[in-house]
């Protein structure tokens, strides 16, 4: 059987690394979207802290011998750690500006420690081994599918469901949310709202870190990676509705699967695609698929 | 408000797209610029450590005793050609450089030596592969001087044919150096008997690679050929390892891949790759001694082609000078040619009149890890193409500045 002169087979192959993608766009642009729903910050470090995921990943196995299940628990926490003391010291002090302030900032840190890891350890990247568990895969007949590949989209999918319904069904997720609408009134209800600030965006750059740690057996753990995904991801968070939760998750698969078929039909358009889909989006709907015009 | 963070978002968008092109100045009598990528995929290959090897070859060169006045300045085309022609032109007009090296990324290499050619002055390529330069885009200008994708097709590719490797696909980055690299191979596989089922072309940079491995796959190629390089290549090997593609009896050829690459890979993955290089330091005892130097300078990272390529040009460029006596671009290019090359990493060589500059290439083979004795000791020679059949001969090239 032929799909436009595509045998299904391949096509179903290419879909399911589309989705694969998807799982790392859903996965940061989540971050992004709890960040941006209650700080109003629009993070553009997000990228530099994926890739302090995966190098923080690599340091803890060659310097520390912590393999990568360790390093999946460590790492969100270590980075997330770093992000509380950037929310504290620097962010804290813009809420009060322009978006642009906050942009500056953090553009300007990402741009920093993405310096930073390149003096240090060049630009070719380092490898980082694949756990023993997860090596290998499966032949699906159409196609090879590499175990690991399998374990990001369960992970991925996990990680943003839970996420979703922390924030949308339980009463911590029900502060977050009227925290955001009127941070004054939560206030006088005897919440701390200061610190569920701080604690979110520890959260949201935890979850890009675990992002990273994920990547680093797939791509090669090197400065750039983050930067190289973080424009296609903030292009996810736009078509999604920015602060919408469930927006970017769905948008982050989904946008995975359309790259994916590109990539079989249309390979040179594979990267521009989801900005096309972005213009067309924001002259439709200029507040994204799942937001909400404030 | 909504409208004005979207602006600000798409604003920051850009800014990433595009970090800021950041140009020494300085002024002085010869003034030579390295023009590379400082910053993104190809850093490793040319980079700072290509500034390095020119501020080397002036201090050996001994300008300073012989009373000439050198000055290396250096900028990061960021691999853009409108990026690399504006720093072209700035250096050119408003910075007084006298000539340009170096330059990867094969699409800003060609922007640089029309502009080159329209200043009347010097550039002199090393980090570039499209052998386009010293073909229908050669110039009186512009010298190419380590590699080119012809001489990586013709090495690598015959090779491969000869072993039974006979049906390719091609994996090729989607800019004028990916489609040279697989226009030249896909000659070679064409003249040595082999035939090409398929070719894939890819964005540059990527990042995911496994949906176009996964299409190379289907094709039943024998050779799954690799036309990009640096970060591109590496990922594009480790996925290839990661969904079976090698254990399933297809074989990769990594068309251009450089030492840095190899380091990133690791032996466990790279083992038993097979390419073509110019230079390798540890060909021979002044190599050898000129890569410790450089090492110990760079990080304890090892020099690459190219920027053995840049050490070796700056040396040929300045003893031109040092006999005409003048810095005059298009002269200097003249006198270069007319003069054979000699220095402690290439040895002997010539230029010819398209700009091509002559000395032998190395098919390498990457060693097992338990063979690799020491840092950097990557690969094994399996044999040695002697510089008259290395490179395109002239006649074949379409260059107009050669009558045929």
């Amino acid at each position: 059987m032929e799909i436009f002169g595509v045998p299904a087979q391949a096509l179903f192959g290419q879909l399911l690394i589309g989705l694969i993608n998807g799982s790392f766009y859903a996965l940061l642009s989540l971050g992004l979207a709890v960040i941006f729903g209650l700080l109003n910050i629009i993070n553009f470090t997000h990228g530099a802290q994926y890739t302090m995921g995966a190098f923080v990943a690599y340091l803890l196995l060659n310097k520390l011998g912590l393999g990568y299940w360790a390093a999946l628990v460590i790492v969100p926490l270590l980075v997330g750690a770093t992000g509380v003391v950037i929310e504290r010291f620097m962010l804290s002090r813009l809420y009060q500006l322009d978006h642009l302030y906050g942009l500056l900032l953090t553009f300007g840190l990402a741009l920093i420690i993405q310096g930073l890891f390149r003096n240090a350890y060049g630009s070719s990247g380092l490898p980082y081994t694949m756990p023993e568990q997860l090596r290998g895969g499966q032949n699906l007949g159409f196609m090879f599918l590499p175990n690991y590949r399998v374990w990001v989209i369960v992970a991925s999918l996990a990680v943003c469901l839970s996420t979703w319904f922390v924030i949308e069904k339980t009463k911590l997720g029900s502060y977050l949310r009227a925290a955001t609408e009127n941070p004054a009134l939560v206030q006088a209800f005897g919440i701390n709202v200061p610190r569920m600030i701080t604690l979110t965006y520890g959260f949201g750059v935890g979850l890009a870190a675990l992002a990273g740690v994920m990547a680093a057996p797939i791509y090669q753990v090197s400065p750039q990676m983050g930067g190289d995904l973080i424009i296609v991801v903030f292009a996810v968070v736009v078509i999604g509705g920015m602060g919408s939760i469930m927006g970017s998750i769905v948008t982050g698969f989904s946008l995975g699967l359309i790259e994916g078929l590109t990539k079989v039909f249309y390979p040179e358009a594979s990267n521009t695609v989801i900005f096309i889909i972005m213009a067309i989006v924001l002259l439709i709907r200029p507040a994204g698929l799942f937001g909400t015009q404030k | 408000m909504k409208k004005r963070l979207l602006s600000t978002l798409i604003a920051g968008m850009c800014a990433l797209a595009a970090p800021v092109a950041q140009a020494q100045i300085s002024d002085g009598v010869i003034k030579i610029g390295v023009m590379n990528d400082q910053s993104g995929l190809y850093a490793d290959i040319a980079g700072p450590g290509s500034t390095l090897a020119a501020r080397m070859a002036v201090e050996d060169f001994g300008a300073a005793a012989k009373g000439m006045k050198v000055e290396v300045v250096f900028a990061d085309h960021q691999n853009k050609p409108d990026v690399g022609s504006t720093i072209a032109r700035t250096w050119y007009d408003v910075d007084k450089v006298d000539a340009i090296f170096d330059v990867p990324t094969s699409s800003v290499a060609l922007a640089v030596s029309q502009i080159t050619r329209e200043k009347g002055k010097a550039f002199l390529v090393s980090g570039a592969a499209t052998s386009d330069l010293t073909g229908k885009a050669c110039s009186p200008n512009t010298i190419h001087w380590t590699y080119d994708t012809w001489m990586l097709a013709n090495g690598t590719g015959s090779a491969i044919v000869k072993t039974g490797g006979d049906s390719w696909f091609f994996l090729t980055a989607d800019y004028a150096f990916g489609h040279a690299l697989e226009r030249d191979t896909e000659a070679v596989v064409l003249k040595s008997g082999g035939k090409v089922l398929g070719k894939v072309r890819h964005p540059f940079p990527g990042t995911d690679f496994s949906s176009f491995l996964l299409q190379a796959q289907a094709s039943k190629a024998k050779i799954i050929g690799l036309a990009n390089a640096g970060g591109d290549t590496i990922n594009s090997i480790k996925q290839a390892a990661e969904f079976g593609i090698v254990k399933g009896g297809q074989n990769l050829a990594g068309l251009l891949v450089f030492i840095t690459d190899i380091h990133g890979i690791g032996l466990p993955t790279a083992q038993g790759l097979i390419f073509t290089e110019s230079w390798y330091w540890d060909l021979n005892e002044p190599s050898r001694a000129w890569a410790k130097r450089f090492a110990a300078a760079n990080g304890n990272k090892y020099p690459s082609m190219v920027q053995a390529g840049v050490y070796s040009s700056v040396l040929h460029y300045l003893k031109a000078i040092e006999a005409i006596k003048t810095d005059d671009g298009t002269k200097v290019i003249a006198q270069m040619k007319a003069m054979p090359t000699d220095d402690p990493l290439f040895g002997k060589g010539t230029i010819r009149a398209d700009g091509r500059k002559l000395h032998p290439a190395y098919l390498v083979e990457v060693k097992k890890p338990a063979e690799s004795k020491a840092p950097y000791d990557y690969y094994k020679i399996r044999a040695t193409i002697p510089a008259d059949q290395a490179f395109r001969p002239m006649d074949q090239g379409d260059c107009p500045l050669v009558k045929k």
